[in-house]
C-alpha cells in the first residue's frame, strides 16, 4: 500500500515535471519560430524540441482519451515555425503509426472488429482521400480556420457527449443483419460475455463521410468523432467502439497520408522524432494511467485543445493574440 | 463448445493482424534505421539538415519548387540521400494495410462471404488510387 502511494506520487510528480518541461519547450519554439527561417539554431534544435513535446503530448493523449493527432496538428501547426502542409502530412503519419501500432493487439483480442470496421472503412478512407485534396487545394488560412474551428467543436464533444458501456440495441437493423455485423467479447473486469449488435447503420455510415473528409482535410486522427458515432449511434460497446476506432484509424489516415506522401508534405527529420515522441509517449502514458486520475488529464485536455483551437483560429484569422 | 470460440476473433481478422503486425515492425525498424543513417551523417542529405529551416516555413509547392524535388513517386529516383531513404520506411507503414486486406480475400472467398471480399478487394483499389499518384495534384 504504501508502495503504491509512493509510486503514485512518483508519477503525479513526473507528470508535472513533464509539463513543466513542455510548456517552456513550446513556448521557446513558438518565441523561436520566427527566426527560423534565418536558420538561426543548430539543425537539431527543432527535431529535439518536437521530440520533447510530442512525448509530453502521446502521455496526455493516452491520459486525455484522444488520439496524438488530434494534439499534433493545432499545437504544431500554431506554436511551431512548420507550415501546415508538413504539419498535416506529419500528423497523419503520427496517428497512423499509433493506429498500426495498436491495431494487431485489439483484432487479436477479438476488440477491434473487422466485421463492422471493413464497410466503415471503406466509406471513411475513400472520403479521407477527398478531405485531403480540398485540404491541399484551398488556401492555407482558410484551413487554418477550419481548423481551428474543428478543435473548438471537438472541445465541445469532449465536454458534452455521454458514453455508453453497453448500448441497448434491442433490434438489428436489415443493413447490419445482412453484413452479419454483430460480436461477443468477455468483459475482462466482470468475466460478463457480452453479446453485442449495431443499429442505425445507414446513419452511421452517412457520418463517416464528415469524419473521413475531416480527418483527411486537417491530417487529425479522427478518434474524437469516431468513437461517438460508433457507440451512441451504432449502438456499438464502449470497449469495441474505442478498440475498432483505434484500428479504423489504420485504414483512413493510410488512404489520406497516401495523398500527403505524394504531394511531397513529408520531411523525415518533423516525421520520425515526432513519430518516436509520441510512441514514447504513449507508452509512459499507459503506465501513469493505471494510478492517474483521468478526469484531472481530461480537462486539462480540454484546456490546451481548447487554447491550441484558439490559436489556429487566430492565425488563420490573421490575428496575432498570443 | 461453439459459443466459446464466438468471442475468439475470426480467421480472416487473425490473419489481418498477422500481416499488419509484420508489417508494422519492419516500417518502424527500417524507418529507425534509416533515420540513424539520415542523423548521424553517415549518408549524405539532398537538403544539408542545417539549411532545412528555410524550406518549411514555405507551402509544400514553394518547398518543392525551391528544393527543385518532384513530387509523386520522384523520391524513388532519391534513395541515395540520407534524407529520402526514410522514404522506404514510411511507404512500408503506409503500404501495409493494403498487403493486409490481400491477405484476406482468399480466407473470405473460402467462407463464400463475397461481400465482404468485394469490399475489401474496393478497398485494396481504394488504397492503390490513393498510392498510385494520380489523385494527388492539388497544390495551393
Amino acid at each position: 500500500m504504501h508502495l503504491f502511494h509512493k509510486s503514485r506520487m512518483f508519477f503525479k510528480q513526473l507528470a508535472c515535471f513533464l509539463l513543466l518541461l513542455a510548456i517552456p519547450t513550446a513556448l521557446a519554439a513558438s518565441e523561436a519560430a520566427p527566426s527560423a527561417a534565418a536558420g538561426n539554431h543548430a539543425w537539431w534544435f527543432w527535431p529535439l524540441t518536437l521530440l520533447i513535446v510530442t512525448f509530453v503530448m502521446g502521455i496526455l493523449a493516452v491520459l486525455g482519451g484522444v488520439g496524438g493527432g488530434v494534439l499534433f496538428v493545432p499545437i504544431i501547426s500554431g506554436f511551431f515555425p512548420f507550415h501546415l502542409d508538413f504539419v498535416r502530412g506529419t500528423g497523419l503519419l503520427v496517428a497512423l503509426a499509433g493506429a498500426l501500432a495498436a491495431g494487431p493487439g485489439l483484432l487479436k483480442a477479438n476488440l477491434a472488429s473487422l466485421r463492422l470496421a471493413i464497410p466503415v472503412a471503406l466509406i471513411a478512407s475513400s472520403c479521407a482521400i477527398v478531405g485531403a485534396m480540398i485540404g491541399l487545394a484551398l488556401p492555407t488560412h482558410i484551413v487554418q480556420i477550419c481548423l481551428g474551428a474543428t478543435i473548438l467543436g471537438i472541445c465541445v464533444l469532449m465536454l458534452t457527449s455521454k458514453k455508453s458501456d453497453v448500448p441497448d440495441v434491442p433490434v438489428a437493423d436489415r443493413l447490419s443483419s445482412a453484413l452479419a455485423i454483430c460480436g461477443v467479447y468477455q468483459e475482462a473486469s466482470t468475466g460478463k460475455i457480452i453479446n453485442w449488435k449495431i443499429h442505425r447503420t445507414r446513419l452511421g455510415l452517412t457520418l463517416f463521410i464528415a469524419i473521413g473528409v475531416m480527418a483527411g482535410m486537417f491530417g487529425l486522427g479522427a478518434g474524437w468523432a469516431n468513437v461517438p458515432v460508433l457507440n451512441l449511434v451504432m449502438g456499438a460497446p464502449l470497449k469495441i467502439s474505442v478498440a475498432t476506432s483505434k484500428f479504423l484509424l489504420s485504414i483512413t489516415d493510410t488512404s489520406a497520408a497516401w495523398i500527403y506522401v505524394n504531394q511531397g508534405c513529408v520531411i523525415p527529420l518533423m516525421v520520425v522524432p515526432s513519430l518516436v515522441g509520441i510512441m514514447l509517449g504513449s507508452f509512459v502514458g499507459v503506465r501513469i494511467l493505471k494510478i492517474a486520475k483521468p478526469t484531472f488529464i481530461r480537462w486539462m485536455v480540454i484546456i490546451i485543445l481548447g487554447f491550441s483551437g484558439i490559436k489556429a483560429l487566430t492565425k488563420g484569422l490573421g490575428i496575432n493574440l498570443f | 463448445m461453439a459459443e466459446q470460440t464466438q468471442w475468439k476473433a475470426s480467421p480472416e481478422q487473425i490473419a489481418y493482424a498477422n500481416v499488419l503486425e509484420k508489417g508494422m515492425l519492419i516500417g518502424l525498424i527500417l524507418l529507425l534505421i534509416t533515420f540513424g543513417l539520415y542523423a548521424f551523417g553517415i549518408m549524405k542529405p539532398y537538403i544539408p539538415v542545417n539549411e532545412l529551416s528555410r524550406y518549411w516555413t514555405h507551402n509544400v509547392t514553394e518547398y518543392l519548387h525551391m528544393a527543385n524535388i518532384k513530387s509523386g513517386w520522384g523520391w524513388v529516383g532519391m534513395l541515395g540521400y540520407g534524407d529520402f531513404i526514410n522514404f522506404i520506411g514510411i511507404i512500408i507503414l503506409a503500404g501495409v494495410t493494403a498487403f493486409c486486406y490481400l491477405a484476406i480475400i482468399p480466407a473470405l472467398l473460402k467462407k463464400k462471404d463475397r461481400v465482404y471480399a468485394a469490399l475489401a478487394f474496393l478497398e485494396v483499389l481504394i488504397l492503390v488510387l490513393a498510392a498510385s499518384g494520380l489523385l494527388g495534384s492539388g497544390g495551393h
